[in-house]
């Protein structure tokens, strides 16, 4: 174990390149996660923040490739890495869970075949100690009967199930950090609470990092440490989620916040952002966000350098509100 | 499983009864076979007592009862052209019609499923783009030209293999088959290829495009973000789940190529059961053609049977028999 943080996410470029053109779907992002550490990855859809989820466990398909930047985890460049060694990392130090619980399990396969597949593809253990760590995984998120479970098939469960054991599979082999990809978004609003209780529960008991990707401000409030804001496919803002949530510097950021709807703005239209996010194909040089910002000026035509405001926390705009 | 087991019995009954009818009807439809059996110099009596003889004086709905009563017994009647049993003429035949169908189902499997794994894996490559071609190929060229043109190369230009017949045989389980001798397999050779063509292009196409929407699924992203090794992901989770329509495709196409693989059979002069149906139909021998037809509908039930199966084996999420899993 080296003595910095956990993973290093440093100016991360990840490019499709389509027929239509480039798509610049991660343009210079960077992050720190720190060991035991939450980090929330906020964004709309299409800011590349499940892409910046994918990029760190090298799950990137042709014609999408990662242009430039440094992924290091526990001090190791993963962009360095062959697949083989890349592979050796995925599912066993870092772990992902996927928003649908309903498509991330192989509906055509045991629960058993599919923790026990994610064990032995890290381990060499014997099929009973895999079945052991499996049933230990399944109790360790809240699954009642496990013996019986493990020989169900997923259309068996509900949607709260089903992410509990894709929870288990992405705890079964003890990882450092786990990037979760909104993995509450399709549920219940209730399940989603139990969920997220869950999680931070055992990441706290197991000291693991959470990368949690969300576009759901009132999820990271309660849940995280820190927070990155992303914008078309670029970093806008972090710094702890406290200081974020209560004094957001980016216009973006503070458009996010002032969308979520408050419990003492009762009756009140909800402020929204106007316009919509850009195309990444067509997507110039400068801010991405002044087409829809009110603070823009002609200066915003230039891409502002980050900028650290005030200790922990990192901005990129020239017009930090205040 | 046993309930529906035994409606599914009762459904191929009925089947088989219509389709007998149908086919009474049919070849009843087309002529008389006494103008093809007797000789056209013979006078009225000799005509009328070789009808009497073969029960064609009798009504048409007579005739399918005499039928129906010898069938309920296991009698499908005898050939008038050769007077022996149908079932035994078709029984005689069917082994050589049936090991060449399996063997081109073999090698359409065998090369189809991968090839078409590849193409659906790197679609825009260039040996995808080639599998995908030659599938183009094999789906559009006639199977009587495709056969013609390998029996002009490869017997009489190259003479590498022999043009037509079963070669040498052995009996296995009292059969004779001709994959287990050198002789044998030379063969089989070309009229395997010539019948596993058409086959193997479909399974190719099938299996490409089922590979193409699985490897978008999430199922596989996880599978991936597990680590597994691309084999297992592809060999285990991607196969399986588009295992179920290639299963249908490949239960119906043997049922098919087992019943008509009349022109593969034609052109290398295979002695199978094709070239019978062939013979019968010109030569109006109905109890030969309803047996026959009878003998190919209950393999294609035999074999929709077994595909149902092997549903509820490949998909939890399938129950025979009717009781819907909750979802």
């Amino acid at each position: 174990m080296s003595g910095g943080p956990l993973l290093q996410v440093d100016g991360l470029r990840m490019h499709f390149f389509t027929k239509a053109g480039v798509v610049k779907a991660v343009d210079d992002v960077s992050f720190t996660v720190g060991r035991g550490e939450i980090l929330g990855l906020v964004g709309e859809s299409g800011s590349g923040k499940s892409m910046t989820g994918y990029s760190i466990l090298g799950l990137i398909d042709p014609p999408g490739r990662i242009v430039e930047g440094r992924i290091v985890f526990d001090g190791t460049d993963l962009t360095r890495l062959d697949p083989a060694a890349w592979r050796s990392i995925r599912g066993n130090r870092i772990a992902m869970i996927f928003q649908d619980p309903m498509m991330t399990l192989n509906p055509v396969l045991r629960i058993d075949t599919q923790i026990v597949e994610a064990v032995q593809a890290h381990a060499g253990v014997s099929r009973e100690s895999a079945l052991a760590r499996a049933r230990e995984a399944l109790v360790r998120v809240g699954i009642a009967s496990p013996d019986e479970r493990l020989h169900a098939y997923p259309h068996q469960f509900s949607g709260g199930m089903r992410q509990r054991v894709a929870i288990a599979i992405a705890l079964v082999n003890g990882p450092d950090l786990i990037i979760a990809d909104e993995p509450t978004t399709a549920l219940d609003v209730t399940i989603q609470g139990q969920i997220l209780f869950e999680m931070q529960k055992v990441c706290r008991e197991s000291g693991t990092a959470l990368l949690w990707i969300t576009h759901d401000l009132s999820v990271i409030a309660g849940l995280a440490d820190k927070v990155c804001v992303m914008y078309a496919g670029r970093f806008v803002e972090s710094g702890p989620v406290a200081d974020i949530l209560d004094n957001p510097l980016h216009p973006y950021s503070r458009g996010l916040i002032d969308s979520v709807p408050a419990r003492n703005e009762r009756g009140r239209p909800l402020r929204q952002i106007p316009g919509m996010t850009p195309s990444l194909l067509s997507l110039g040089p400068g801010c991405p966000f002044r087409e829809r910002c009110a603070s823009a000026t002609p200066r915003c035509a230039e891409s502002p350098e980050v900028t650290e405001p005030s200790p922990g926390r990192r901005l990129r705009c020239f017009h930090p509100a205040r | 499983m046993l309930a529906y087991a035994i409606r599914r019995f009762g459904q191929s009954v009925f089947v088989l009864v219509l389709m007998s009818f149908l086919v009474f009807i049919g070849v009843y439809a087309i002529g008389n076979p006494i103008e093809l059996l007797v000789n056209p110099q013979a006078d009225e009596v000799e005509r009328a007592r070789a009808a009497a003889a073969l029960g064609l004086d009798r009504p048409f709905l007579e005739q399918y009862w005499v039928f129906l009563k010898g069938a309920a017994s296991g009698d499908l009647g005898r050939s008038f052209v050769y007077n022996e049993p149908a079932l035994t003429l078709i029984l005689d035949k069917l082994p050589a019609t049936i090991e060449l169908a399996f063997v081109a189902m073999v090698m359409a499997i065998g090369l189809g499923i991968p090839l078409g794994l590849v193409a659906g894996l790197k679609p825009d490559s260039f040996v995808g783009r080639a599998i995908m071609a030659g599938s183009i190929l094999g789906f559009s060229l006639p199977t009587f030209w495709v056969g013609l043109v390998l029996i002009m190369v490869f017997s009489v230009q190259l003479g590498w293999l022999p043009s037509n017949g079963r070669g040498e045989t052995m009996m296995v389980a009292g059969l004779p088959v001709s994959f287990l001798t050198a002789d044998g397999l030379a063969h089989l050779a070309m009229p395997a290829v010539n019948l596993a063509l058409f086959k193997l292009s479909l399974l190719i196409r099938l299996t490409r495009a089922g590979t193409r929407e699985a490897v978008l699924q999430d199922y596989v992203k996880f599978a991936r973000a597990k680590g597994l090794s691309q084999g297992r992901v592809i060999g285990v989770h991607v196969l399986k789940n588009i295992l179920i329509p290639i299963v249908t495709v490949i239960g119906l196409e043997l049922g098919s190529v087992i019943a008509f693989a009349i022109v593969t059979e034609s052109i290398f002069a295979w002695p199978g059961s094709g070239k019978l149906l062939i013979d019968s139909i010109n030569q109006l021998d109905r109890p030969v053609i309803v047996a026959y037809l009878l003998v190919i509908v209950t393999l294609f039930i035999v074999i929709n049977f077994v595909v149902d199966v092997l549903y509820s084996l490949l998909d939890p999420r399938v129950r025979l028999g009717g009781a819907a899993a909750s979802h």
